[in-house]
């Protein structure tokens, strides 16, 4: 089932014709309504007449989260607050948090896009969702949220943490589907099991899961130990929330750009040069209707990769890999660059293993040193510390073929790493350059 | 005739080894023997107790990873010489030692050794085909 069939299987010519259409829309309001982006296309020598082809939009520069920090809060709306309905914010770890504002328009606009992605993980109105995204500044509660009235299923506005009442309503509502951070409902999973729930008899088909870079084996393990399909969502706040792009349960093999709503690059990190489709970059993304909170060119910090193939589930919009990493979140070690995926990759490749893991970046003298906490199992816990030595060289051994980094791997007793409710906490980098 | 011993796995770290002990307390569960071995940077901690099924159930419950695994308890003259008759005879019979502990029985006069084999139950024929006296599981959690 395809939620908007009309816009989700045009032909490239049609989706490339509206896109320009658009951008030349959005470009004019920008510079006629939003001093930064008068100034920035100013000092670019650009105008919104120079766009005339979707290859125009390289000339224009890029907004990065430190403009948005920079124009804390309402700095780059580009309506009055009259017509502003709701306000959202990202969770600023450092100082400020960054704004956003949604017109009505907006909003429905949104809740669209939501359903759209739901209808992909094969949901309709007959399905119970359990929406387990924090409601509130997050954009994922509210986003998720009106997107399955919108779909018409029935939701179930669950928020975070009472993991207790979490498990409860799992077994007595019977959700037919779940919508949180992928290692959130592992936790859930994990703390079902304790309580002696058998996780795998509740109703839940399909998760669709975000907000957070994950593995493929940690999709495998959520998916045999729930009994259920994880499909990959993605969104950022600044952008919309939750529903900019979205797997399809037909093809599960990456995320279809709402491509009417957005035009989506890659571009080099380091240098900013586009890169063509197929080649590992950093998305970047231009918003193409909203009006509240336009952005040009926003650079997202999330390395992901565009696949063009045609997707068998009918739809024509461009999909993107999951999102291996974070620009930011890439360590360099001694030169190697290392994404925490990659390790949790390594580590679920190891029979018995969990997902429950921390690194420690630290500096030694002149030498980056990586320490690998992972937590112990009873599925690998020995009485012979013979054994768990072997563990813990199996862990470095493997990370350095996989990674080509050296890693102290310690360790550590289970439960003992933060479990955060919502997203896990993977680096803790003490280096001080 | 074999003793079911649960281990712990504890990191090094001010307050771990009091945390076993003080959930076993609470439950009311009696240590009868225990051997700690560590590494820089953890440890295993190896009990006998009264009641190993409620001992798991109580570390679990208190989030430890808790093993079980099958000893063996030998009976020891407490003399000189008493260890190693035993060693010799398993040496002779090709059976590893993985690890091994001891205690005094509360009479004072034999010592108790708790030994893992790499081969349990070769080792607990060969022990009493030469007249040692081998536990059994009840005794030991009893003693």
């Amino acid at each position: 089932m395809i939620y908007n069939e009309e816009f989700e299987t045009l032909p490239r010519e049609a989706i490339e014709a509206l896109q320009l259409k658009r951008l030349q829309q959005v470009v004019g309001r920008v510079y006629h309504t939003v001093g930064f982006y008068r100034k920035a296309f100013d000092s670019a020598g650009v105008t919104p007449d120079d766009i005339r082809s979707l290859d125009d939009l390289r000339r224009l520069p890029f907004t990065c989260k430190q403009d948005l920090r920079d124009n804390y809060p309402f700095g780059l709306f580009s309506v009055p607050m009259s017509s502003i309905v709701r306000l959202h914010a990202s969770s600023g770890t450092t100082g400020k948090p960054t704004v956003v504002g949604y017109t009505q328009r907006d909003v429905e606009t949104w809740a669209t896009l939501m359903a759209r992605s739901f209808v992909s993980a094969g949901l309709n109105k007959n399905d119970i969702i359990h929406n387990a995204y924090g409601y509130g500044l997050f954009t994922g509660g509210l986003g998720a949220h009106y997107g399955a009235e919108k779909l018409g299923a029935s939701v179930i506005p669950m928020s975070g943490g009472s993991t207790k009442k979490q498990i409860m309503l799992l077994q007595d509502f019977g959700p037919t589907a779940i919508c949180c951070t992928p290692s959130y409902l592992l936790f859930l999973a994990e703390a079902g099991k304790e309580m002696g729930v058998d996780m795998k008899s509740l109703r839940l088909r399909v998760g669709i899961l975000g907000a957070e870079p994950w593995s493929g084996r940690m999709r495998e393990q959520i998916e045999r130990e729930l009994d259920i399909t994880a499909l990959d969502i993605y969104g950022l706040s600044e952008i919309m929330g939750p529903g900019v792009a979205m797997e399809c349960i037909e093809g599960r093999n990456g995320l279809h750009i709402q491509e009417d709503h957005f035009i989506v690059e890659t571009i080099d990190p380091a240098t900013g040069e586009v890169l063509p489709w197929g080649t590992p970059g950093e998305l970047v993304f231009t918003t193409l209707t909203k009006e509240a909170f336009p952005l040009v060119r926003y650079r997202t910090k999330d390395i992901s990769r565009l696949l063009p193939q045609v997707c068998k589930c009918g739809r024509t919009f461009v999909r993107m890999e999951r999102v291996s990493g974070r620009s930011d979140d890439m360590l360099i070690i001694r030169g190697v660059n290392v994404f925490p995926t990659q390790i949790e990759s390594v580590l679920l490749g190891i029979d018995g293993l969990e997902p429950h893991y921390l690194l420690i970046v630290d500096r030694d003298g002149s030498l980056d040193t990586l320490e690998v906490q992972v937590e112990v199992s009873e599925k690998i816990f020995s009485d012979e510390i013979r054994e768990l030595q072997n563990m813990e060289k199996r862990i470095t051994k493997d990370i350095k073929d996989y990674l080509g980094v050296t890693a102290k791997v310690k360790l550590v007793e289970p439960n003992s790493l933060q479990r955060i409710e919502g997203k896990a906490q993977r680096v803790l980098d003490k280096r001080t350059i | 005739m074999k003793v079911e011993q649960i281990s712990i796995f504890l990191e090094n770290k001010p307050g771990g080894l009091s945390s076993v002990t003080k959930a076993l307390s609470d439950a009311k569960i009696n240590i009868r023997a225990l051997s700690l071995a560590d590494t820089s940077d953890f440890g295993i901690l190896r009990l006998i107790v009264d009641d190993v099924a409620k001992a798991k159930e109580v570390l679990n419950d208190q989030g430890f990873a808790v093993g079980k695994t099958h000893v063996v308890a030998v009976e020891v003259p407490d003399r000189p010489g008493g260890l190693n008759s035993i060693l010799e005879l398993l040496t002779g019979k090709g059976i590893n030692v993985e690890y091994m502990y001891a205690f005094v029985e509360r009479s004072g006069e034999n010592a108790v050794i708790i030994f893992r084999f790499d081969a349990t139950d070769e080792a607990i024929e060969a022990l009493q085909q030469n007249g040692f006296h081998v536990l059994k599981g009840e005794q030991v959690y009893g003693l």
